[in-house]
C-alpha cells in the first residue's frame, strides 16, 4: 500500500512538472488573461461575426468550412449567408479571405491563416495580441504591438479600441546601467467601444479562433464524461470478477 | 480451507465485465467504421452543380460533372417530345419501371420539363460514357454504325452498341439492362437546372 | 458434443475444433501458452505493463492503420491531410488523438516496463536474451516514434528531424554523405517525408511485431520472473505443476483486465479531457506548417526523447567535431544491452539486496527524470550544469554496477515466493 502511494505521489509530481513546464513554455512576458468559455454559444456567435467583419479581409481560416460554423454555432442558412459569408457563396466552402497572394509586398510578410493560431500559441496570446497594439513613429504602420513586437498588422482596431501609448519602466540591466523596458500601454485617444466593450470583442473573437483551431473540442469533452463513467462501471466489474477468482490463491 | 467455489457469482461476474467490455468495443468501432462515410470534404465535392440551360438550342446537348460521372442536358425540340410514345415496342423498359429515376420524372418524357431531359451519361452495360444523335432518322450514321431504320433519336453507346431513345429508354435486346439513370434535380421556370437537389420543396 | 464414432480418446477435441485441431496446433498453442502457462502467483503492480504494452502497440496499429487511410505523405498535402482528419473525417479526430497519445503512453508503460526489469532482475540469467529483445524492441520503438513524429510535417516535423539527421553530420569521414543518404535531398524534403513514412508504416511495425512476438516466446521458454526473483520451478507438486505457480487463464487473463481498465480510464482522460497534455504530447509549433526559412524559438524532441537529448547536449564539442555528444547518447542506449551482465548480484530481486542498489537506482531514477527535463528547457541557467551531473549519474549507475552489486550486502532469499497478489 505505501508503494503504491509513493507511485501515485511520483505521478502526481510528474503531472504537476509537466503542467508547470507546459506554462512556462508560453513565453517570457505574461500575456491577459482571456477567460473564454468555449461552450459559451452566444460568445462564439459574436467572435465569428467580429472576425468576418475586421478580420477576414486580410486572414483566411482555410480548414474551417462555413456550414460547420453553422453548425456548430447554431446559426441558420440565411443568417449564416448575410452576415457571415462575404466571398463565397456555398455552404460548404472554407473561409478564404480575398487578400491577395502578393500581399507580402504590402505588409512585408502574408497574413497568415488563423485555423490554427489558437493551438500554435494560445487564447491568452490572441488576446493580448488585439490588446496589445501601440503607437510606434519607427514602425511603417505606426504602430507596434506588446504580444508581437515589430509586427506587421497594422492596428485594425484601433477605431473601437482607440490609441494606447507604451510605458517604460527604468531599470538596471545585467551590467548595471541603466534601460527603459517597456512594461504595458495605456489608452491615449478613446475609441468607438469603451475599454470593457472592447475587452469582450477581444475576448469573442479570441474565444472563436479556439473554436476554431478544434472545432470538436466541446463535443469531445462532454463525450469524454461519458467515456470515463462508462470506465469506471467496467472497472468495477473487472475488479470484482478478479477478486472473485483470485480467493482460489493462496 | 478450501472454500466452496461460487460458480453462479463467478458466471454472474464474468458475465457483466465480459458484457460491459463488449459494449465498450462495440462503441469503439463506431468511429474507426464512420470515418469510412462520405468526409466533409467528399460532401462539398459532390454538391448540387448549377447549370444554365436556357441557352442551349433545341437538339443541343450539354455535359456536365456531377459527383465525378457525366450528366447529359439535352434540350429537346417538340416533334421529338411529340413523339416520345411512339415507340413503346422498340424498348425493354417504356415505363420506366425498373429505372434508377427520381418519383417526380414519370412518363415518356422522363423529366420536370418534358423541354429539358437531364440523366447520366452513363451506359448501364459497363459505364461507358454514350454518344448523341438526336434527330429522329433512318440511316443515321454514328461512330461508323448505322442506327437502323425508324430511328427515334436518342443515345448510343459506341462500347458494345447498346442503345437508347432520347429520354433514356433502352432498347430491347440491347448488352444495357436498364435506362439511363436520372439524379435528383430541379429546374426553374428560366432553365437554371441544379443538378443533386431534389424537386420535392425541402427545408434547408 | 457426440463423440465420433468409434474415437474414444478423451484427450482428442471435437467438433469443429477438433478439426482445426488436426490441421494447427490450436488447442495445444492455448494449453501451452496460456491456459496451462504457469505463472508465479505474486505479480504485483509493476507485472501489469507488458501487458499494457502490448494493448498500446494494438492500439497504435489499428488507429494507424486508419489514418493512413485519410493521410497524404507529400510535403504539400501533409500538414492540411491531418487537418482534414481532424475537421472533414468522420470521427477522424478521435482516431488522430487515440494515436497521438497512444506513442507517449507507449513510452510511460516501456519505461515502467524496463524499471521493473531493474528492480526484480528479470534481466538476470536464463533471461538475457529476453532483455536483449526488449532493448531491440526499445531502439525500434524510438525510431518508429521519431519518424511519426516527423508525418504531420509541422514546423517542430521538420525542424527536430533537421538537427537529429544532422547529427549523424558529425560522423568522421561518411557524415556528410550518410545525412544525404538519409534525407534523400539536401534539406529535409519530400522525399524524406515519403521514406520515412514507408518506414513508419510498413517496415517497422513488421520489424516491432516480429521482435514482440520473439520476446514474448523468449519468456515463455524460460517462465516468468517474480517480485522475490526466485525460481518456482524449483518446487513442484504430485501433478509437476509448480508449487508457486498459477495458470495464466484465468487468473493473470482476469487481474490483466483489470490494469487494462485503469489504464484506460488514465488514458481516455487525457484522450477527451488534455490530449495535447500543456503541449507534451502535440507540441504548440507543430500546429504551423512546417517552414524551411523559419526555426521554432525552442527546439525540443517529444518528451520521451529529452533525457537523451539532455545527454546530447550536455557534452561539449572537443576537437573540433560535436561527434563526442553523439557516441554519448548511442552509448546511454548501448549500455542498456549489457545490464545482464553488468549485474553481479548474488539475487535477483531489489528485496533482497543491499542499500548500494537501492540507492543507485533510485539515483538513477531521479537523473533520468531531470535528464527529461533539462531536455526540455532551453540550455541556460542551471540546466546545462544539471544535465552533466546527471549524465555522469546514468552511466555510473551502469559502469560502477559490477563493483557495488558485488561488495553489497545481500538478504537471505526465500524458498518460496512471499504474498500474491
Amino acid at each position: 500500500m505505501r508503494k503504491h502511494l509513493i507511485l501515485i505521489a511520483v505521478a502526481l509530481f510528474g503531472t504537476a512538472l509537466s503542467m508547470g513546464v507546459a506554462s512556462a513554455e508560453e513565453g517570457e512576458g505574461s500575456l491577459p488573461h482571456a477567460g473564454t468559455d468555449i461552450k459559451n454559444i452566444e460568445s462564439l456567435q459574436r467572435g465569428a461575426r467580429n472576425f468576418m467583419n475586421y478580420c477576414s479581409g486580410c486572414h483566411s481560416l482555410k480548414y474551417v468550412r462555413y456550414n460547420r460554423i453553422a453548425k456548430d454555432l447554431n446559426i441558420p442558412e440565411p443568417e449564416l449567408q448575410a452576415s457571415l459569408m462575404f466571398t463565397s457563396e456555398k455552404p460548404f466552402d472554407t473561409v478564404i479571405s480575398s487578400m491577395p497572394a502578393d500581399a507580402e509586398a504590402w505588409f512585408g510578410k502574408q497574413p497568415p491563416d488563423l485555423s490554427l493560431m489558437a493551438r500554435a500559441r494560445s487564447v491568452d496570446y490572441i488576446y493580448g495580441f488585439l490588446k496589445g497594439f501601440y503607437v510606434d513613429k519607427a514602425r511603417p504602420w505606426g504602430v507596434n504591438n506588446l504580444v508581437l513586437p515589430a509586427t506587421s498588422m497594422p492596428a485594425v482596431v484601433s477605431s473601437l479600441q482607440g490609441l494606447q501609448k507604451p510605458v517604460y519602466h527604468s531599470e538596471k540591466d545585467e551590467h548595471g546601467s541603466d534601460t527603459m523596458v517597456l512594461v504595458g500601454a495605456e489608452p491615449m485617444a478613446p475609441g468607438a467601444l469603451k475599454p470593457e466593450e472592447y475587452d469582450q470583442f477581444a475576448r469573442d473573437i479570441a474565444n472563436f479562433l479556439d473554436y476554431a483551431g478544434e472545432p470538436i473540442k466541446a463535443k469531445r469533452q462532454s463525450m469524454g464524461v461519458f467515456v470515463i463513467l462508462f470506465l469506471l462501471v467496467f472497472f468495477a466489474f473487472a475488479y470484482m470478477l478478479k477478486k472473485e477468482y483470485w480467493k482460489d490463491v493462496h | 480451507m478450501s472454500d466452496q467455489v461460487d460458480h453462479s457469482r463467478r458466471r454472474l461476474l464474468t458475465a457483466a465485465t465480459v458484457g460491459t467490455g463488449a459494449i465498450g468495443v462495440a462503441f469503439a468501432a463506431v468511429p474507426f467504421l464512420t470515418s469510412w462515410l462520405p468526409s466533409e470534404r467528399a460532401k462539398a465535392l459532390g454538391a448540387p452543380v448549377d447549370v444554365d440551360a436556357s441557352k442551349l438550342e433545341a437538339g443541343q446537348v450539354l455535359k456536365v460533372v456531377w459527383r465525378g460521372q457525366p450528366v447529359f442536358i439535352v434540350r429537346r425540340t417538340k416533334a421529338v417530345i411529340d413523339q416520345l410514345g411512339g415507340h413503346d415496342d422498340l424498348l425493354a423498359d417504356p415505363k420506366s419501371e425498373d429505372a434508377d429515376q427520381p418519383d417526380y420524372v414519370k412518363g415518356a418524357a422522363r423529366a420536370v420539363n418534358p423541354e429539358y431531359w437531364v440523366g447520366l451519361a452513363v451506359c448501364t452495360h459497363l459505364g461507358c460514357s454514350p454518344l448523341g444523335a438526336f434527330e429522329p432518322n433512318n440511316a443515321t450514321q454514328l461512330a461508323g454504325t448505322d442506327l437502323g431504320q425508324g430511328w427515334p433519336g436518342g443515345f448510343y453507346c459506341p462500347c458494345h452498341g447498346s442503345k437508347y431513345d432520347i429520354s433514356g429508354r433502352v432498347f430491347k435486346g440491347m448488352p444495357a439492362p436498364k435506362n439511363l439513370a436520372v439524379p435528383a434535380y430541379t429546374i426553374s421556370a428560366d432553365a437554371r437546372i441544379s443538378i443533386g437537389v431534389d424537386n420535392a420543396p425541402k427545408k434547408v | 458434443m457426440a463423440a465420433a464414432p468409434g474415437s474414444a480418446d478423451p484427450s482428442k477435441t471435437r467438433g469443429l475444433v477438433g478439426w482445426i485441431d488436426e490441421r494447427f496446433p490450436m488447442t495445444k498453442l492455448w494449453k501451452e501458452q496460456v491456459s496451462e502457462y504457469y505463472a508465479p502467483k505474486n505479480f504485483n503492480f509493476w507485472y501489469y505493463f507488458g501487458s499494457l504494452a502490448l494493448l498500446v502497440l494494438v492500439n497504435q496499429l489499428v488507429t494507424g492503420i486508419f489514418l493512413t487511410m485519410s493521410y497524404k505523405p507529400s510535403a504539400a498535402e501533409a500538414f492540411s491531410s491531418v487537418e482534414y482528419i481532424m475537421r472533414d473525417v468522420d470521427g477522424g479526430w478521435l482516431i488522430r488523438y487515440l494515436h497521438s497519445t497512444g506513442a507517449s503512453a507507449f513510452f510511460i508503460v516501456v519505461y515502467l516496463h524496463m524499471f521493473r526489469a531493474l528492480l526484480y532482475g528479470s534481466h538476470r540469467k536464463p533471461r538475457e536474451l529476453l532483455w536483449i529483445f526488449g532493448c531491440l524492441i526499445f531502439l525500434l520503438l524510438m525510431a518508429e516514434a521519431f519518424m511519426g513524429y516527423v508525418l504531420p510535417w509541422g514546423n517542430m516535423s521538420f525542424w527536430g528531424a533537421q538537427v537529429i539527421v544532422s547529427l549523424f553530420g558529425s560522423l568522421p569521414v561518411i557524415g556528410g554523405g550518410l545525412v544525404e543518404w538519409i534525407r534523400g535531398d539536401y534539406v529535409i524534403a519530400d522525399a524524406t517525408l515519403n521514406r520515412f513514412f514507408a518506414l513508419h508504416v510498413a517496415a517497422l511495425p513488421l520489424a516491432l511485431v516480429f521482435l514482440v512476438i520473439a520476446h514474448l516466446m523468449a519468456l515463455h521458454e524460460v517462465g516468468s520472473n517474480n517480485p522475490d526473483g526466485i525460481d518456482i520451478k524449483k518446487h513442484k507438486d504430485a501433478s509437476g505443476h509448480y508449487l508457486d505457480g498459477i495458470p495464466f487463464h484465468p487468473y493473470y487473463t482476469v487481474k490483466d483486465v483489470v490494469g487494462v481498465a485503469g489504464f484506460l480510464l488514465i488514458f481516455c482522460a487525457v484522450v477527451f479531457f488534455a490530449p495535447t497534455f500543456g503541449g507534451l504530447f502535440l507540441e504548440g509549433p507543430n500546429f504551423e506548417p512546417a517552414n524551411p526559412l523559419q526555426t521554432p524559438p525552442h527546439i525540443a524532441p517529444v518528451w520521451y526523447f529529452t533525457p537523451f537529448y539532455a545527454m546530447l547536449r550536455a557534452v561539449p564539442s572537443f576537437a573540433g567535431t560535436q561527434v563526442w555528444g553523439v557516441l554519448v547518447m548511442g552509448a546511454a542506449i548501448v549500455v542498456l544491452f549489457f545490464v545482464p551482465w553488468l549485474d553481479r548480484s548474488p539475487v535477483l530481486s531489489i528485496r533482497y539486496r543491499g542499500p548500494l542498489y537501492k540507492i543507485a537506482l533510485a539515483i538513477f531514477s531521479v537523473a533520468f527524470i531531470i535528464l527529461g527535463v533539462c531536455g526540455l528547457k532551453p540550455p541556460s541557467g542551471i540546466y546545462p550544469q544539471l544535465a552533466k551531473i546527471c549524465t555522469a549519474l546514468y552511466f555510473a549507475f551502469f559502469l560502477l554496477m559490477p563493483w557495488y552489486t558485488k561488495i553489497d550486502s545481500v538478504k537471505p532469499v526465500p524458498e518460496r515466493v512471499t504474498g500474491h497478489a
